[in-house]
């Protein structure tokens, strides 16, 4: 795979998930070849957004992803469903390789990852498994979220990962400044802010509907953004 | 199934370590499988033939195999078992579920002194080479 984009932030209910299935819609709507991975063990929602209700797994030397509009995903939820995920310490560590192992991705230009929210085992282990991802940080304009984007953006300085950008989530009229408060600093380049769209909670489950909204019209441009993601298959 | 990418993965281990230790015959590869993630032995050994052909150190090697055992240690009691039994009595479903994703056998399995679903997996997880000789 070309290039791999982790999509993380601070907290949840931030958007994360919303923001990584726009940017693997986006992308492939223009003709790339998308994975997309859902690595929130505990609270996977990929398949929601994406409309795919009941665990099932295609084997064929490993497991094969869904494709929905033109996007391959695999999600631990295809394989336990809505059931709960009791992981902690190496476990995590082990499913995340598992998962990376079995699933047969095939050619791929962009793999897009959503991540749990925080700064945990999953982060960690992707930036050690996965040295080429590059970071795109959701946040949204409220306090009690950039404190925790402070120390996102600070963390993954530490840790020598690169970050594409700031995500501004949940943007209600103007956008006050949320890329500035969260201490951005010069070399944080805003990639977007995406309004709060009343419409967006019926799109769930529906990509068709999903591609309609307000929402995914503020994450086209996110794409836009990141540049050289664009570029159709096989360049 | 993904046991044809681990023979692939497995052959190319083996190789690499003939190759550090500077054997150019393998005779012997000997393979641990992990209770826990439930392995097609049989599909195992078919890849493994098919993938020694593609690495000349390996073309006369015999591939052997141990068990390692699935081992517990329950975090909230301390009791410590092996989930043989507890395998062996799940439906098929969740059995080839845990062969996919061994961590979660949390979901289907507690611990049976305490009931609670919070242990450690000690042993029994993956396939790991044991050793590769020859000359």
């Amino acid at each position: 795979m070309r290039r791999i984009v982790a999509v993380t932030g601070g907290k949840g209910g931030i958007g994360k998930s919303s923001v990584a299935v726009g940017l693997a819609l986006s992308l492939a709507a223009d003709g790339a070849r998308v994975g997309l991975l859902d690595l929130d063990l505990w609270g996977p929602s990929g398949h929601v957004i994406l409309g795919i209700p009941r665990p099932g797994l295609h084997e064929d030397g490993g497991l094969v992803p869904d494709v929905v509009a033109g996007v391959a995903f695999m999600s631990i939820a295809r394989i336990i469903g809505e059931r709960p995920a009791l992981l902690r310490g190496d476990d995590i560590t082990n499913a995340i390789l598992e998962l990376l192992a079995v699933t047969i991705w095939g050619e791929l230009d962009t793999l897009v990852i959503d991540m749990p929210p925080g700064f945990g085992d999953t982060l960690l282990d992707v930036a050690r498994y996965l040295p080429r991802a590059e970071y795109v940080v959701v946040t949204t304009p409220s306090e009690l979220t950039l404190a925790t984007t402070r120390k996102m953006l600070e963390l993954l300085r530490r840790l020598g990962l690169p970050v594409l950008g700031l995500v501004v989530n949940l943007v209600r009229g103007a956008d006050s400044g949320a890329w500035r408060r969260a201490g951005a600093g010069e070399e944080l380049r805003l990639l977007g802010s995406i309004g709060y769209d009343d419409a967006y909670e019926a799109s769930l489950g529906d990509p068709d509907r999903f591609r309609r909204t307000g929402f995914f019209r503020d994450v086209r441009a996110v794409a836009d953004a990141l540049g050289a993601d664009r570029l159709p298959a096989g360049h | 199934m993904h046991e044809w990418a681990l023979a692939e993965a497995v052959v190319a281990k083996a190789a690499e370590v003939a190759r550090e230790r500077g054997l150019t015959a393998v005779s012997e590869v000997v393979i641990a499988l992990g209770e826990l993630q439930a392995v097609d032995r049989s599909a195992l050994e078919f890849g493994l033939s098919a993938a020694q052909r593609e690495a000349p150190e390996l073309a006369d090697a015999r591939f052997t195999f141990e068990t390692d055992l699935a081992r517990c240690a329950c975090r909230r009691c301390g009791h410590a078992w092996t989930l043989h039994d507890s395998l062996a009595a799940l439906p098929e479903g969740e059995r080839e579920s845990v062969h996919l994703l061994p961590e979660i056998v949390h979901l289907y399995v507690t611990c049976p002194a305490c009931s609670s679903p919070d242990f450690a997996i000690l042993g029994g997880r993956g396939v790991s080479l044991v050793s590769v000789d020859g000359s």
